[in-house]
């Protein structure tokens, strides 16, 4: 295998480096959890990511190939799952570029730029022993998937704890494994927010290292239960993105250093680096 | 599928300076240091252009506008990134050692907010070896005047009178769209002693939050670029072509070897492409070869003389 295959890492590990060009793969398959669909590709040639990783996605027909027409750049989606030669992405179809995806049928053609941006910490340098605490909500569950697979292969195992909307949205909870769930309306688990667990879990055994995807209040409520008792949070961010590789300068998310390009130093940022984490324009 | 003409068929000569191809980059469009970190060593094996052009650099560092900075449009998208750069300083220590570690020529664009700032900027480069010429931004405003320098004649004719006898260095002058007249912008340019003209610069645009009705762009306004302004990218490079002898670098919308391919019929001597790279880091590569191609099946335009009623 070269190096392709293997992946060349850095940023401590966190950050499989691209191939510089988009490549054409084909869609294997498309299921559907509930109001997700889990869309599988063939990607032979594309090294491993990291968890936390993203790649941009386009549709090889009717992707802005003509004039006049959305969508027209690229979509950032984390990675949910990889297996040798092979990609899994979650989406739900909320927009022109989720809705395009979301119809895509296995032979398909679909344009992949990545692995992209630094994934999440998992080293056991970064755990020290602690527990590791996965908080997901929404469709912001997906990276925490090949986060859970990783740390499930590595021995160290992890606690997930998952909020939804409802019953038709907690049907992605599958995706996971030994999870603890939370609707806003009740219909599966707990009902309240996610957060609600968290504060459980913390009280219970604050020795844990949190990391969270979800949406901005979500993840806003996250920074604050952890900043308030220590604990160190990794948050998977959002931000529109034209690129995905720091080209566009578009991304960009306050920081207590300024601002910085979500594509190039996250989407996985350290909690403490933020002074929020509602970042203007995510969750558009 | 034809077999994949080689970009290596275009040489290409702009003021002096040889290149492989005609595909360069638009200023701000890509970043090669932070496209390093995300694609390691195999960037320089497959860079995508013949000659790169920098993002713009000014005096002082600066921060950028508040997010959001980005709308996409049908074929395009509206940007409001506000010039984010370290600074002149920032630059000479960071980045220059980097860009000139890059496998072509670099061409830095420069803006400054007075023509004494500018001024600064194109003598901190004069003598640098690493910089094969010198692009100004003349989409700012002059804090002294209130006029958008690269938006009336007589501006333009001041700045680059100022600044051309700082350096023996190919000056290029980018002109804004958002003029009344840039034909007349660019004469004044050439006759100030430009060495060439780059166009179009991005079209000024603004979006609204789609629930709220507020501004979504966090800059108020922005600049639209991609497949929808290539119409109007093509017009004023005929129209410029037109009124001056000067080489053009030009841009707007390219997203395949036929769109270059108009650009260079319609005077330009060599085509940047911007948006694309968005949506393929390898797109300059892919259409010099497709230009390649199309210079096979037909060769190099000659002047072309576009016929007015």
């Amino acid at each position: 295998m070269g190096a392709a295959a293997e992946g060349l890492t850095t940023d401590d590990g966190r950050r499989t480096l691209a191939p510089p060009g988009r490549r054409r793969v084909t869609v294997l398959a498309r299921q559907q959890f509930g109001a997700y669909a889990v869309l599988r590709v063939a990607d032979p040639g594309g090294p491993p990511p990291r968890p936390g990783q993203f790649a941009m996605l386009a549709a090889v027909e009717r992707w802005g190939g003509g004039d006049g027409e959305r969508p027209f750049l690229p979509r950032a989606f984390s990675v949910l799952r990889a297996r040798p030669g092979e990609l899994e992405f979650l989406l739900e179809d909320v927009g022109p570029g989720t809705n395009r995806l979301a119809e895509l049928e296995p032979g398909d053609g679909l344009w992949v730029l990545g692995p992209l941006g630094i994934g999440f910490g998992v080293a056991a340098s970064e755990l020290a022993g602690r527990r590791a605490l996965l908080v997901g909500g929404g469709v912001g569950i997906a990276p925490l998937a090949i986060l859970q697979d990783e740390l499930t292969a590595s021995g160290a195992g992890a606690t997930v704890l998952l909020g939804f909307r409802d019953g038709l949205h907690s049907a992605g909870a599958a995706l996971l494994r030994e999870t603890r769930i939370a609707t806003d309306d009740g219909s599966h688990g707990h009902e309240g927010l996610v957060t609600d667990l968290l504060a459980e879990e913390l009280d219970r055994d604050p020795a844990a290292v949190v990391y969270a995807c979800g949406p901005p209040p979500m993840l806003e409520a996250v920074r604050v239960l952890c900043a308030e008792r220590e604990v160190p949070a990794q948050l998977a961010l959002e931000s529109g993105m034209a690129c995905g590789f720091g080209a566009c300068f578009g991304c960009v998310v306050p920081t207590r250093d300024g601002y910085v390009r979500l594509c190039l130093d996250g989407p996985v940022l350290d909690a403490d680096r933020l002074d929020s984490a509602l970042t203007p324009g995510a969750g558009h | 599928m034809t077999p994949l003409a080689s970009a290596a068929d275009l040489p290409t000569s702009f003021c002096g300076i040889e290149l492989a191809h005609p595909i360069v980059n638009g200023s701000g469009t890509f970043d090669a240091i932070a496209a390093r970190r995300a694609f390691g060593p195999a960037l320089e094996e497959t860079f995508p252009f013949a000659a790169f052009v920098s993002k713009t650099v000014t005096l002082m560092p600066r921060q950028g506008n508040p997010p959001p900075r980005l709308w996409e449009l049908p074929g395009g998208l509206i940007n409001s990134i506000g010039l984010p750069n370290k600074g002149l300083a920032g630059y000479l220590t960071h980045d220059l050692p980097e860009l000139a570690a890059l496998p072509v020529p670099l061409i830095v664009n420069v803006m400054g907010f007075t023509r004494d700032e500018v001024a600064e900027l194109v003598r901190a480069f004069a003598e640098r070896e690493e910089v094969a010429a010198l692009e100004l931004n003349v989409s700012c405003p002059n804090v002294e005047t209130g006029l958008i320098m690269g938006a009336d004649p007589t501006e333009t004719a001041r700045l680059v009178e100022r600044v051309r006898p700082l350096t023996t260095k190919p000056l290029i002058v980018k002109l804004t769209p958002n003029a009344t007249d840039p034909g007349a912008v660019a004469a004044a340019a050439e006759a100030a002693g430009a060495d060439a003209l780059s166009l179009i610069n991005t079209i000024r645009g603004m979006a609204l939050h789609p629930r709220t009705g507020d501004q979504w762009l966090g800059g108020v306004t922005g600049g639209v670029s991609g497949a929808t302004v290539r119409a109007v990218a093509l017009a004023q490079v005929a129209d410029v072509a037109g009124r001056v002898r000067l080489p053009l670098v030009a841009m707007g919308g390219v997203q395949r070897g036929r769109d270059a391919d108009d650009l260079l019929r319609a005077g330009a001597t060599l085509v940047a492409v911007g948006t694309e790279s968005f949506r393929d880091p390898l797109a300059g590569a892919r259409i010099a070869a497709e230009l390649a191609g199309l210079r096979q099946e037909a060769p190099a335009p000659g002047a072309v003389a576009f016929h007015r009623p």
